[in-house]
């Protein structure tokens, strides 16, 4: 579902972030990127949903290319992907319901499936029960969550975490991981980069490690491999 | 566009005006200041030109007949005037008639002249009206090369000076109008540069979860628009007071002149839509230009 060739990403101030990356990831995978701070791995992950564009290379994603696609339709792009974020990015003067359901009413969805989806996605993440309070009221792990709902509520079939645990304590994280694994079950593809040594060692998954912008290692269920 | 969809807008639009009350009253107070300057431009500069036409309209050129023309030469001058391009009109005014408007025109003093009714030393005269005003001038000249002509008057000197002062002043205006216009759009385009900063996250999810750019932009569309047409009100209320009180006072004064100035009905409903119009556009503008490098893919 995701086929980099030989990509490049040169920023403007000289700093190289991706040095000829190639890399296949099925539908249905879970995989870790791991890699110390700077080393490519935002980068990697912003290139998948188009947030930046490869100096060089091909990305293809569900047979699309974004190295050529039009930035008319990035927008369509990004409807078959949920993003979340180690901050959150909740918009705190809406309740947890109107988070959720602020995804699907401004891509125009009809307001009864908007609801139905909204409180399904909220059951699914255990949070239904406190759809009318505000981000604020809610614990970290408990907005990480409603980010997550967010991302999934219009089902996307790949969804991309940078760092979603970095702001949580252990024990909140592995909650975190829980509905990862559950969306993941459901089909869908999850690429995670993340700095936990613990999780990726015991939820074994797929590790591809990045250094200097290069991938150094690509590891069916494979081990964090850095000291943490 | 969805019915839906409009209502979203809105509401998000009326939202958020409330919501960043203080920028609004500043934006709005922007527009509203401008406007004033503007409307009070728009409205100098109007009967500016409905003065400056009036006296354009009442030049003319005097034309003298040598006493030594007969009937056909007169006839044949006649013809050759109207043949000129840029003539509107000629009259011809008999030496009676002319002696009558000298002796009317000086009042009680002019009685004197009575006595020149037997022996009229005046000439017969052609009135002409050039097309264009401005082209009084060149007709004047062209006329003085024609047979049997001996004086030709148009008010020499002082018609050239209201030309060039009335096409100054009108320029004048108008820069200054397109100058006031600018600064206006660049506060307002400022002020919701501000508020937009406190939506950055909202425009950053909206983006992130694929709404397209024109549904981003909408409501920034709106709240500009509203804005303006807030912002226009109060110039508009002044003026039209303030323009009917003065059209009352001056009108009546200018009675009987050849100068006039504009009717309240129907200019000040005319400045009032160009009002509107611009407060509209600077709203629109101003935010969708500060909008803009958020929606940078």
């Amino acid at each position: 579902m995701i086929e980099m060739k030989e990509v490049y990403k040169k920023y403007s101030n000289g700093v190289t972030a991706a040095n000829g990356i190639d890399v296949n990831i099925q539908q249905g995978e879970f995989v870790y990127v791991v890699g110390p701070s700077g080393a490519g791995k935002s980068t990697f992950i912003k290139m998948m949903y188009r947030e930046e564009k490869p100096t060089k290379g091909s990305i293809m994603i569900n047979g699309i290319n974004l190295a050529t696609l039009r930035p008319s339709k990035v927008p369509l792009l990004r409807r078959n992907i949920g993003v979340v974020f180690q901050d959150f990015k909740l918009l705190p003067t809406l309740n947890v319901y109107e988070n959720v359901a602020f995804a699907l009413e401004v891509i125009e969805e009809q307001p009864k499936y908007i609801k139905k989806r909204v409180m399904e996605t909220l059951d699914l993440v255990g949070l239904k029960h406190k759809a009318r309070m505000l981000p604020t009221e809610l614990s970290g792990g408990e907005q990480q969550r409603v980010s997550i709902a967010r991302s999934i509520v219009n089902a996307p079939k790949l969804v991309i975490a940078d760092e979603p645990t970095g702001n949580l304590d252990p024990e909140t994280s592995w909650e975190i991981m829980n509905i990862f694994e559950e969306i993941n079950t459901r089909g869908t593809t999850i690429v995670m980069a993340t700095h936990n040594k613990e999780i990726v060692n015991t939820i074994k998954h797929r590790v591809i490690a990045i250094e200097s912008g290069k991938i150094v290692r690509d590891q069916m269920r494979g081990d964090y491999g850095y000291e943490s | 566009m969805k019915a839906r969809t409009i209502r979203r807008h809105m509401k998000e639009s009326v939202k958020n005006l409330g919501r960043n009350g203080w920028m609004t009253f500043a934006s709005v107070s922007a527009v509203t200041v401008t406007l004033i300057l503007v409307g009070v431009f728009l409205v100098i500069m109007m009967n500016l030109n409905k003065v400056a036409d009036s006296i354009e309209d009442d030049v003319e050129i005097r034309v003298h007949i040598d006493i030594a023309a007969t009937k056909e030469d007169q006839a044949a001058l006649e013809e050759q005037i109207k043949g000129l391009s840029k003539v509107e009109s000629v009259t011809f005014s008999a030496k009676e008639e002319e002696l009558d408007n000298l002796i009317a025109s000086l009042g009680e003093e002019g009685e004197v002249f009575n006595l020149f009714e037997q022996d009229n030393p005046l000439n017969d005269v052609f009135i002409v009206k050039a097309k264009n005003p401005t082209d009084t001038m060149n007709v004047a000249k062209q006329i003085d090369e024609f047979e049997y002509t001996t004086k030709v008057k148009y008010g020499q000197g002082s018609v050239e000076k209201l030309f060039s002062f009335l096409s100054v002043s009108r320029n004048v205006g108008l820069v200054l109008i397109v100058g006031l216009l600018f600064t206006a759009m660049f506060l307002i385009s400022n002020t919701i540069k501000i508020t937009i900063i406190a939506r950055r996250r909202e425009i950053e999810i909206m983006r992130l979860v694929g709404a397209t750019n024109s549904f981003i932009r909408w409501p920034f569309f709106l709240e500009g628009l509203m804005l303006g047409v807030l912002g226009s009100v109060i110039p508009i209320a002044m003026i039209s007071v303030l323009y009917s009180k003065a059209h009352d006072y001056i009108a009546p004064r200018l009675e009987g002149n050849f100068i006039q100035i504009l009717d309240v009905n129907p200019f000040i409903f005319q400045v009032a839509g160009i009002l509107v119009i611009m407060g509209a556009f600077i709203g629109i503008w101003g935010s969708l230009m500060s909008v803009r490098k958020f929606l940078k893919i």
